[in-house]
């Protein structure tokens, strides 16, 4: 009894922390200092608005109008698709996570992570009614669909934006350099693994060389 | 290159990701071909084959043609300019696959003094059988009367642009139904040169409007004085060849493109003036009309683009281009889509050394060869002349029937793109909206499938509105409903009647 007691107000403390994802969205300075230091959100409501987005990315290929979005689907990997998406925003949460800490940045990894996923909480939100509207429009209304397009992109920008101001305790320029700087930082990561793997590879590639001389000469 | 281009600006869209390169093996697998929507090589089953390949001895003639470079067809007449032994060939065309030879004109009468020609490079016959023959190394074009007799000529313009010192070296030629000439020079790059019927110079037609670009401005500014003489100037087009329609509408070609203005689409290499010589041909189709669209590619064997030798338009309003770097033919309709392509160098037959010339005979294609010396003739296969007929019932009204055509085509070629489309176009004069919409989704054509879904749509609306305003009734006056129900409930629990 206690149990599903605890788990029906696990679910609705889930259920209130994502729909609190619409007060944020609406009210960002505001929302998303509550979001942390009030313990209005949660990480599976996080990770939840990721999924939606996600989908919302995935579905996009299939369902939106052949008018708008020309899928070459020979080209298109899902695996590589969707990584698109949560590459980087890994390197984001620590890019930015590795740096704020170094300079007064109040927002831990965890807390990173959510607010930048609230802050993608416009994609899914307008891209999902955006693919049921792209297949009752012409290309004569092309223009609709691709304002919309661009406003889900730059609010959710704006959001994550802002969501960075809160969490770190910063000044709008600072937030603005570190967000740049951020950039940069993610550059230096993916040179990093880039040559990381180029080097294994190398290696793997000099032992296995290695072996077949020695396999030639026995 | 330009098909990346275009993937990316489609998948941007999406920002969807581009896995793998995008590389297509361009070795030659089959002769003709065509371009789907992305560009991708379709090869197809032939349009044209070789009828044959004439050369000297197959027209009657004694010695061997040297170096021809100009082909006029007018009627079953064929004109050949053989430029090198300084004569034009008169000959006939009396069955599909035999020439017979019925002057060679190599002198004229008349009171002038040159009465032979030099390097004669291209000829054009009126409808009442003058001739206009481009005397290059003489530095004239000749207007003669069927008998050969001199009527005028036809010098150097007098411009202000030009120096009169400069050689006039007139390389090819066309005449409207007024007798007007229009004639692209060599070294003259203000357009095509236009002459009144009396001779009178007045002026040039499609010449380019030279762009400004504000990147070359700055590039220009921190050049040094040597670097921005090597930096190409603003040099408008030399046009390499042109052809008069029968509706008077000159379609012209150049071979003075650069590769980065073909990729980014701002070349345009075939264009199709009207009388104020302002470029008019439609770009409708998913790529322009540049000739190949790969190029430099490790397999397609060849450097630079296609460039352009020669010209003609068909009756049914498709024209033809001639690329003389891969001896390729390239095909397209008055929207601009590719039609065909077809050709490459080689000895064997249908293939080229150095074609320089190209004209047509009905549907049949002739194409001089300046190397080889002979003239090739394709005439339509099964398949290249149901795609004709589909087209041309189309443009005289039988939509149904093109529809039906276009159905004999994709049985015999399923990967043909314009059949899907003409089927769908039929489809939309049909009013049958909802099946045209499915053919032009198969071939990405979403122009049309826009025209067919707006329609589509309407009658949707129309056949549905009873519902549409009931759901809108719904929408509007639940909450409404719901809000008054509320409201009563509320007083209800609140009253304290109880």
């Amino acid at each position: 009894m206690i149990a599903f007691l605890n788990k029906k107000e696990v679910f609705t403390h889930y259920l209130a922390t994502l729909k609190y994802a619409l007060y944020v969205i609406t009210h960002p300075f505001d929302g998303f200092w509550d979001l942390t230091h009030e313990k209005r959100g949660s990480l599976a409501a996080a990770n939840t608005i990721l999924f939606l987005t996600l989908l919302a990315r995935v579905m996009k290929l299939q369902f939106t109008s052949f008018v708008f979005l020309k899928v070459y689907w020979e080209g298109i990997n899902i695996f590589l698709y969707i990584a698109s998406v949560l590459f980087p925003l890994a390197l984001w949460c620590v890019g930015n996570w590795g740096l704020t800490t170094l300079f007064d940045g109040k927002g831990t990894l965890r807390q990173i992570y959510m607010a930048t996923c609230y802050g993608l909480t416009p994609y899914p939100l307008i891209q999902f009614p955006l693919i049921a509207f792209s297949n009752v429009v012409t290309i004569d209304e092309a223009e609709f669909y691709g304002v919309l397009s661009v406003i889900s992109l730059l609010w959710a920008a704006l959001l994550i934006l802002a969501a960075m101001i809160q969490i770190h305790e910063y000044t709008v320029k600072k937030t603005l350099l570190f967000t740049v700087a951020t950039g940069f930082s993610m550059l230096v990561m993916i040179f990093i693994l880039l040559l990381f793997f180029s080097m294994i590879s190398q290696g793997i590639a000099y032992f296995i060389s290695v072996g077949r001389e020695l396999l030639f000469r026995m | 290159m330009k098909k990346i281009m275009k993937r990316i600006s489609a998948l941007l869209l999406g920002a969807a990701v581009l896995a793998g390169s995008s590389t297509v093996a361009y070795a030659e697998k089959g002769y003709t071909y065509n371009y789907d929507w992305w560009e991708d090589v379709q090869y197809s089953p032939d349009l044209y084959e070789v009828t044959g390949v004439f050369t000297a001895t197959d027209m009657g003639l004694e010695d061997k043609l040297s170096g021809p470079q100009g082909l006029y067809v007018c009627g079953s007449m064929i004109y050949i300019c053989d430029t090198g032994n300084n004569r034009i060939i008169e000959l006939e065309r009396t069955k599909k696959d035999s020439f017979e030879c019925r002057r060679i004109i190599d002198s004229f009468k008349g009171d002038v003094e040159i009465t032979t020609f030099s390097s004669p490079t291209d000829i054009a016959v009126s409808e009442d059988g003058c001739f206009y023959i481009a005397d290059m190394n003489n530095q004239r074009i000749l207007k003669l009367d069927k008998d050969l007799n001199y009527l005028m000529q036809f010098d150097q313009p007098v411009d202000s642009t030009i120096d009169p010192a400069s050689r006039f070296l007139p390389n090819k030629i066309s005449i409207d139904t007024a007798g007007r000439v229009y004639c692209a020079a060599t070294n003259i790059n203000q357009g095509l040169i236009k002459y009144e019927p009396d001779g009178a110079f007045s002026g040039f037609v499609g010449a380019t409007e030279v762009t400004y670009d504000w990147t070359d401005y700055i590039w220009k500014r921190l050049a040094t004085k040597e670097q921005r003489a090597k930096l190409a100037s603003f040099v408008p087009t030399e046009y390499s060849n042109l052809y008069m329609d029968a509706e008077g509408f000159i379609y012209a070609c150049t071979s003075n493109v650069t590769e980065d203005d073909l990729a980014d689409d701002s070349a345009k290499p075939i264009r199709k003036l009207n009388l104020m010589g302002t470029d008019i041909l439609i770009r409708n189709g998913p790529f322009a009309p540049i000739g190949d669209l790969w190029w430099n590619g490790e397999n397609s064997g060849y450097d630079g683009p296609s460039l352009f030798s020669d010209i003609t338009a068909l009756e049914n309003d498709i024209y033809v281009a001639l690329d003389k770097v891969r001896g390729r033919l390239f095909g397209y309709n008055d929207q601009g889509d590719m039609v065909f392509t077809f050709g490459g160098a080689g000895n064997m037959d249908g293939y080229f050394r150095q074609p320089s010339a190209l004209d047509h005979m009905g549907h049949d294609l002739l194409v001089l060869d300046s190397v080889d010396c002979s003239v090739t003739v394709f005439s339509t296969t099964e398949f290249g002349g149901l795609v004709y007929e589909a087209i041309e019932a189309f443009q005289n009204g039988k939509y149904y029937e093109s529809g039906e055509i276009w159905k004999e085509v994709l049985k015999l070629n399923g990967n043909y793109d314009l059949a899907y489309i003409g089927i769908g176009r039929s489809l939309l004069r049909q009013e049958k909206y909802h099946e045209a919409m499915e053919y032009f989704e198969l071939k990405w054509d979403d122009e049309n499938y826009s025209k067919a879904f707006k329609q589509y749509r309407k009658e949707w609306v129309e056949e549905h509105i009873v519902l549409i305003v009931l759901a809108l009734f719904l929408v509007l006056c639940l909450p409404l409903a719901v809000g008054r129900v509320r409201k009563i409930k509320h007083e209800i629990d609140t009253a304290d009647i109880f």
